[in-house]
């Protein structure tokens, strides 16, 4: 009789600049499965690694934000391509991560597969709903175009590992911006195995980068960092929200407010995501012979 | 290419006779109360304070200073106004409203500019050709939009916030109020609406205009006062909505004070605009446009030119023209038809712009003025351009707020681009060339909100306005304006 094979565990690692290197500091911890099992010691980011994220992600910035609309569709749709070739993975992870059964974490998948595909064909159809064309009283061509908001930190929500992330990265991602995710600090697994899929899709390195660790520490680097231009406090829970809030006014950060305690993030999500980091900008082009 | 001839600089400004506007149009009270629930009303926290012209110090009336108790009042009465007959009404009697209110600033329209003029400082010119007419233009443009909501790309049946504090500038009084209220009536909110302390009488004029509109009281309520007034109101628990306009600095202060509320908040914040001259723009037009940039409502602007980036080849050619141009400009008394720069709004802000062009001179810019007599009352600058600018000069990064304008060059448009976007700020820009697709692409590379190109410091109600980065968030003016009272 053979002996029983032990298994490779998979180590958890960060997600910056298309690379996944451990934390600068050296440090983990522990993430446990929802019944109180052992599943990975996972790196602990640092404020430096935060500010390697928003480095990373600035870096991307201008070759995301000029990419076509249509390239951007195709990179973002990649994503659910992969998505969907590695359901089983997702659907073991968030039945580990949430506790929940096979068949709530299968639907939670798949949900959140058709979300990243809903946001991919949004991005070349954004600036024909979210731009104008402005009959002023003047020899003018008047237009408005959205355009992104540039580099944003997202905390990721704390009810939903896989959907309630997708929710709000692709629509950030959809829109040009390039973003930098705080997972979920408890249950982060999902969102580091959605990082390999980006990995090796066609996703350029730098326009999702990915930091776990403890929400506390690291969300105030990035709410009150200079070159980050927005943040979605989705997950930020209670008390956490209005200081981060606050302290994005160091900059005029775009702020997108903690989603209400139990969101349903299999909801219809429209536009609004979509619309808040984009940035309008007017043109008053001249007519004339 | 041909390059322009530049006259003989022997030239100077053609006499005029004194072409005063009367006053007659206006009458003025000696005092005015707080304009809550529809009548002018005593304040429960006592304190007034004189409000002055700034062209000749004249004490122009007694306004109040509205307390914390008076900010209470104001708040209750918007809040009852949008639970009782403002909440209920449907858009199409709102919008006839609005209307009402457009046609009255149309009818009123003289007596309003005279009053800007003689309260703020600028030239009638301007109050009388663009504040007043724009402002009558807003609230006809959203008038209209009040009963088609449903089809402005907010989904079906998008809700008003509740009650909106709203706080404006000194620089464009009316028009700040017009852009502030006409939007937030049209979706549905009531309107707490702060005027600046140096600036309030248009807008207690505004107040008379919604009596005879016959608005229903507690729909806008007016309170003037001072900064402390304005703060007392954004952090009020009672409203539901902060829109503001004026300095980064403040602006920065009412984001950290409405953090963890349910407050929504816009911002409309300072700027440091390059106005970006290309060798084959027509020059003369854009040297006009260089002096409408920088120059109109004495630099008082936040989308103001205040950084002209020229071509170096042609730089010496623009900034001569342009010195030229500067020399036949009539600085004085606003309320005569022929002032092209009027007053600087107050001792403080003439502090401010000393202060920053003093750092200029010792930073190393060179200093140019026109030859130019300034009133011996008031408080009066004269149009200045700084040459031999570096970009880490203060005056080329930080707002000055009056007639002061930066000179840089460049070489190539990617220099132009760079140089243009080093600043926190990203309001507007400015490009001037011939070619159709330069201005796109320059466009496109701008982080601004507005893009004039071939023109400058033009609005309009459908054009939306507001800032990238440190200029602010939000719209004002067009569809988008409406996305900021809506929850949506």
């Amino acid at each position: 009789m053979p002996e029983p094979r032990v298994e490779v565990r998979k180590t958890y690692k960060l997600f910056i600049a298309g690379a996944f290197p451990r934390s600068e500091s050296g440090r983990s911890y522990v993430v446990n499965a929802a019944d109180g099992t052992f599943l990975a010691n996972v790196a602990w980011a640092s404020r430096k690694d935060a500010r390697d994220a928003v480095v990373a992600a600035r870096a991307a910035l201008a070759g995301w934000s000029a990419a076509t609309a249509y390239n951007r569709g195709q990179v973002l749709y990649r994503v659910a391509e992969l998505l969907e070739d590695r359901r089983g993975q997702f659907v073991d992870a968030v039945r580990e991560s949430e506790g929940v059964t096979a068949r709530t974490a299968s639907a939670q998948v798949s949900a959140a597969i058709d979300r990243w595909v809903w946001y991919a064909g949004w991005t070349d159809k954004l600036a024909q709903v979210a731009g104008s064309t402005n009959p002023v009283a003047g020899p003018y061509f008047n237009f408005s175009v959205p355009e992104p908001t540039g580099v944003i930190a997202v905390v990721a929500p704390t009810d939903s590992t896989l959907l309630g992330l997708v929710s709000v990265v692709a629509p950030a991602v959809a829109a040009a911006n390039t973003v930098v995710v705080l997972a979920d600090e408890h249950r982060p697994l999902p969102a580091v195995t959605l990082a390999e899929v980006l990995a090796t899709s066609d996703v350029p390195a730098g326009v999702i980068n990915l930091l776990t660790g403890p929400i506390e520490e690291l969300a105030p680097v990035l709410a009150s960092h200079r070159d980050v231009d927005g943040i979605d406090l989705a997950g930020a829970a209670g008390d956490l929200a209005g200081p981060l809030e606050a302290a994005g006014a160091t900059n005029i950060k775009r702020i997108s407010r903690p989603a209400l305690p139990g969101h349903d993030w299999s909801r219809d999500p429209g536009t609004s995501r979509l619309l808040r980091f984009v940035e309008i900008k007017t043109v008053w082009h001249p007519i004339g012979t | 290419m041909t390059t322009p001839t530049v006259p003989t600089p022997e030239h100077t400004a053609f006499e005029y006779a004194p072409a005063p506007e009367s006053r007659a149009v206006l009458s003025l009270q000696p005092s005015y109360g707080l304009f809550i629930g529809g009548a002018f009303v005593d304040p429960l926290d006592g304190g007034t304070f004189k409000t002055v012209s700034p062209s000749s110090e004249e004490v122009l009336a007694e306004v109040t200073q509205a307390g914390p108790r008076d900010v209470d009042a104001a708040v209750a009465s918007a809040r009852a106004a949008f639970d009782g007959p403002w909440g209920r009404m449907p858009g199409r009697e709102r919008s006839k409203y609005l209307f009402r209110i457009a046609r009255l600033i149309q009818e009123r329209s003289r007596e309003l500019a005279v009053v800007e003029t003689l309260d703020n400082g600028k030239p009638i010119r301007e109050s009388r050709d663009v504040d007043v007419p724009l402002a009558a233009a807003h609230f006809f443009y959203y008038a209209g939009w009040a009963d088609k909501l449903d089809h402005a790309g907010f989904g079906p049946s998008p809700r008003p916030l509740g009650v909106a504090g709203q706080v404006i500038p000194w620089n464009f009084p009316l028009l700040m109020a017009a852009w502030k209220l006409a939007p937030a009536l049209a979706t549905g909110n009531t309107c707490v609406l702060k005027p600046a302390e140096t600036t309030p009488l248009s807008a207690l004029v505004l107040a008379d205009i919604l009596q005879q509109a016959e608005l229903p009281p507690g729909v806008v309520n007016i309170l003037t006062g001072d900064g402390s007034t304005g703060a007392s109101l954004v952090s009020h628990e009672g409203i539901d909505k902060v829109a503001f306009t004026g300095s980064t600095e403040v602006g920065r202060r009412i984001a950290e004070s409405v953090a963890g509320t349910h407050k929504r908040l816009t911002l409309e914040l300072g700027g440091k605009a390059a106005n970006i001259v290309f060798a084959d723009a027509p020059i003369d037009q854009a040297v006009e446009g260089i002096v409408n940039g920088i120059f109109f409502n004495q630099g008082h602007v936040c989308c103001a030119g205040s950084r002209l980036l020229v071509e170096e080849s042609v730089a010496e050619t623009v900034v001569e023209m342009l010195k030229r141009r500067l020399a036949t400009l009539r600085l004085g008394d606003p309320m005569d038809k022929n002032t092209d720069i009027g007053a600087i709004n107050s001792k403080e802000q003439l502090d401010r712009i000393i202060a920053l062009v003093n750092a200029g001179v010792s930073e190393g810019a060179d200093r140019w003025s026109p030859a130019c007599t300034l009133p011996e009352r008031g408080w009066w600058f004269p149009p200045t351009v700084f040459t031999d600018v570096s970009p880490s000069h203060r005056i080329a990064r930080e707002e000055i707020f009056g007639p002061v304008l930066s000179v840089l060059t460049f070489r190539t448009p990617e220099e132009a681009v760079a140089k243009a976007n080093n600043t926190t700020y990203g309001l507007s820009a400015g490009v001037w060339t011939e070619k159709g697709s330069r201005i796109l692409a320059m466009a496109d590379q701008l982080r601004a909100g507005v893009v004039w190109a071939n023109t400058f410091n033009r609005f309009d109600p459908t054009s939306p306005f507001g800032g990238f980065k440190e200029s602010g968030f939000g719209r004002e003016g067009g569809r988008h304006g409406l996305g900021a009272y809506l929850d949506a």
